[in-house]
């Protein structure tokens, strides 16, 4: 397995999780993408080394690439496509509700549990 | 005879872009969903039929082998799921149509169609012999359901949404990614190849690969501590909505998570499995006890409600996988008919919360029945289904002699029945509050469907435990056939 793929996996795995844990809905959206990124990556590492484009009258089955995990990607990828789109019409959505695309607390929590503590975000569409 | 396993899962897909389509006549779009709702249970009921005949059906989809094609395969296990789930979502089908008349109902002409495509993945998810059309399910599963949880555009749907949405995704990667490391260490994401494949690896990326399928499900099934989602975002639904997501969704988690456990032989994950279930256990019902919404309550049991699932299934023993195997078919309905319940109080008393509604007991008794039956099932009180689910999980923990997992377990049913007695004393004893809401009072015609419908749903979980007998002797040779999965495998891999 190539070690640039590995390493392409990883860094787009680690840039995912960091934006996932955002409170903006936007770059929520493009930590998805960007973690969906990084499993098409994997799986197609995980198909082996690349050889020549896997198509029956062209190349021979030893020197073609795996079509498996290509295939699987394809998959993988349209359904990830269809899931940001729709992500992205949430954070409209909550746009035009709220006027901002942030993430709110959960009503019930905060009515049981307390206040939450200030936070950045809070402060910041306060001043909004 | 194999062809008409595939309508199960193609049908419901068609029909649903079928109702999509004539959305705008409502009654060719109703007919088209009870229509095929009923006809995929029908089947399914056949299906299970023939499997008990002649043994488990395997379809190869389009005539390929199976290390290239897709595998449908129908056992014991999968097809007493199937029948349960289909049914149920047939339930909720007729009550969200006596919904519609008022304002606490589902837009129809999205949630009926949407409702079909849901169940199309719920009958893959369960049929699917390999591990990414399992994904691809999963996904045709969440998709729907972030639409049937969000469509009607409002605040609190957009917020937990949102969290819901996010939740799911990332599980969603994870499980892809998991499928990358599976086909890297053995080539194949055929369950049957895997289950011949995955023994045989070095024993940590065997583990690793079943820790990370762990997570996967475990977060779809809503498991301690994986499950801060869901008690969030379910709530906020329409009943009908939320009703399925209920009955099925989490349930379809455990599901997998059983087929894929026990196929690929993870009997050393076992301990870790049984910590999490009495974790869920204890942390759903305290959850649920520091509620005051009817809803809300009834989510959190969700989480609870898992926990004995897995508690069977970490056992690994042939009573232990069948307890939970019985549970499971007995928690669908169940959870389905708490929560059709719960949206018929919200009809009634215009809330759900408890301090605002009271009294209901004597204005209408009935729907106090309805409630009292399965609510003392949950709590597992003799003689209903789930005393017999309980009892068959704690008898195969004394087998196994881990005490601790049956303390736990006797403790979540105790407070079960407390947080149950809760709702009943805010909901069905004393007094409507003078500041309650307003009731909203629906035609008599939908009242009748939906009452209809939720007796229906009652009625299938008692007659869960009437044939408690009958099922348990399949749950038992279910989980026989699960522990020992050489009979699937040479079913698809002859």
């Amino acid at each position: 397995m190539s070690l640039a793929l590995l390493f392409a996996v990883g860094g787009l795995a680690g840039i995912g999780t960091y934006l996932v844990t955002a409170r903006s809905m936007s770059r929520i959206v493009l930590g998805f993408s960007m973690l969906g990124h990084a499993a098409v990556v994997a799986l197609l590492a995980a198909g082996g080394p690349a050889g020549e484009a896997p198509l029956a009258d062209r190349s021979a089955a030893e020197s073609a690439s795996n079509p498996l995990p290509q295939a699987l990607s394809l998959t993988a990828i349209v359904i990830s496509f269809g899931l940001t789109l729709f992500l992205l019409a949430l954070a409209r959505r909550q746009q035009q509700l709220s006027g901002d695309d942030l993430v709110e607390d959960d009503l019930e929590d905060v009515r049981i549990g307390g206040p939450p503590r200030p936070r950045r975000g809070a402060a910041r569409r306060e001043a909004a | 005879m194999s062809s008409l396993v595939a309508v199960i899962v193609v049908g419901p897909l068609v029909m649903a872009l079928a109702g999509l389509l004539l959305q705008r006549h409502a009654a060719v779009r109703d007919t088209i969903t009870v229509g095929s709702l009923a006809a995929v249970t029908g089947l399914s009921g056949w299906l299970l039929a023939a499997v008990e005949r002649d043994g488990t059906v395997v379809v190869h989809v389009g005539g390929w082998d199976p290390g290239l094609g897709i595998v449908l395969v129908a056992d014991l296990f999968a097809s007493l799921v199937l029948v349960v789930s289909l049914a149920s979502i047939l339930i909720v089908e007729l009550f969200a149509i006596g919904q519609r008349g008022t304002s606490w109902g589902a837009e129809p002409r999205v949630a009926g169609p949407i409702l079909l495509a849901l169940t199309a993945g719920v009958a893959l998810a369960i049929l699917t012999g390999d591990l990414f059309t399992l994904f691809v399910a999963f996904e045709l599963i969440l998709v729907s359901s972030y639409v049937l949880l969000t469509h009607q555009g409002q605040r609190g749907q957009i917020r937990s949404g949102m969290t819901y949405v996010a939740m799911n995704l990332f599980a969603s990667t994870l499980f892809l990614v998991g499928v990358a490391f599976v086909y890297a260490a053995t080539g194949t994401v055929n369950l049957a190849l895997l289950a011949e494949r995955i023994p045989d690896l070095d024993g940590s990326t065997r583990i690793g690969i079943g820790l990370w399928f762990f997570v996967v499900f475990g977060t779809k099934a809503a498991v301690f501590p994986l499950f801060s989602w869901l008690p969030d975002s379910y709530p906020t639904a329409p009943t009908t909505i939320t009703a399925v997501f209920a009955g099925l969704l989490t349930k379809i988690g455990v599901y997998a998570l059983i087929r894929f456990t026990t196929l690929t032989a993870m009997d050393d994950l076992g301990p870790v499995i049984l910590v999490i279930a009495g974790a869920s256990m204890l942390v759903g019902v305290a959850g649920a006890l520091a509620q005051d919404d009817v809803k809300r309550i009834l989510s959190f049991h969700i989480v609870s409600q898992i926990g004995y699932m897995l508690m069977g299934l970490g056992l690994f023993t042939v009573a232990g996988v069948a307890g939970a195997v019985f549970f499971l078919i007995h928690q669908i309905p169940l959870k389905t008919v708490l929560f059709l319940v719960g949206g018929l109080v919200e009809e009634e008393s215009g809330t759900s919360a408890l301090d605002r509604v009271g009294g209901l007991a004597r204005r209408r008794p009935l729907l106090a029945a309805l409630f009292a039956l399965p609510a003392l099932s949950l709590a597992g009180i003799p003689p209903l289904s789930g005393f017999v689910a309980k009892l068959s999980l704690v008898q195969a923990g004394i087998a196994e002699l881990s005490t601790p997992i049956v303390v736990v377990s006797l403790v979540g049913s105790a407070l079960t029945l407390l947080s149950m007695a809760k709702i009943w004393l805010g909901v069905f004893w004393g007094r409507m509050p003078d500041d309650g809401a307003t009731p909203r009072p629906a035609r008599p015609r939908s009242r009748r469907l939906m009452t209809g419908a939720t007796a229906a749903g009652v009625a299938v979980t008692v007659a869960v435990a009437v044939l408690a007998g009958p099922l348990w002797h399949m749950s038992e040779r279910a989980s026989t056939a699960l522990v020992d999965p050489a009979g699937y495998v040479d079913g698809v891999v002859p």
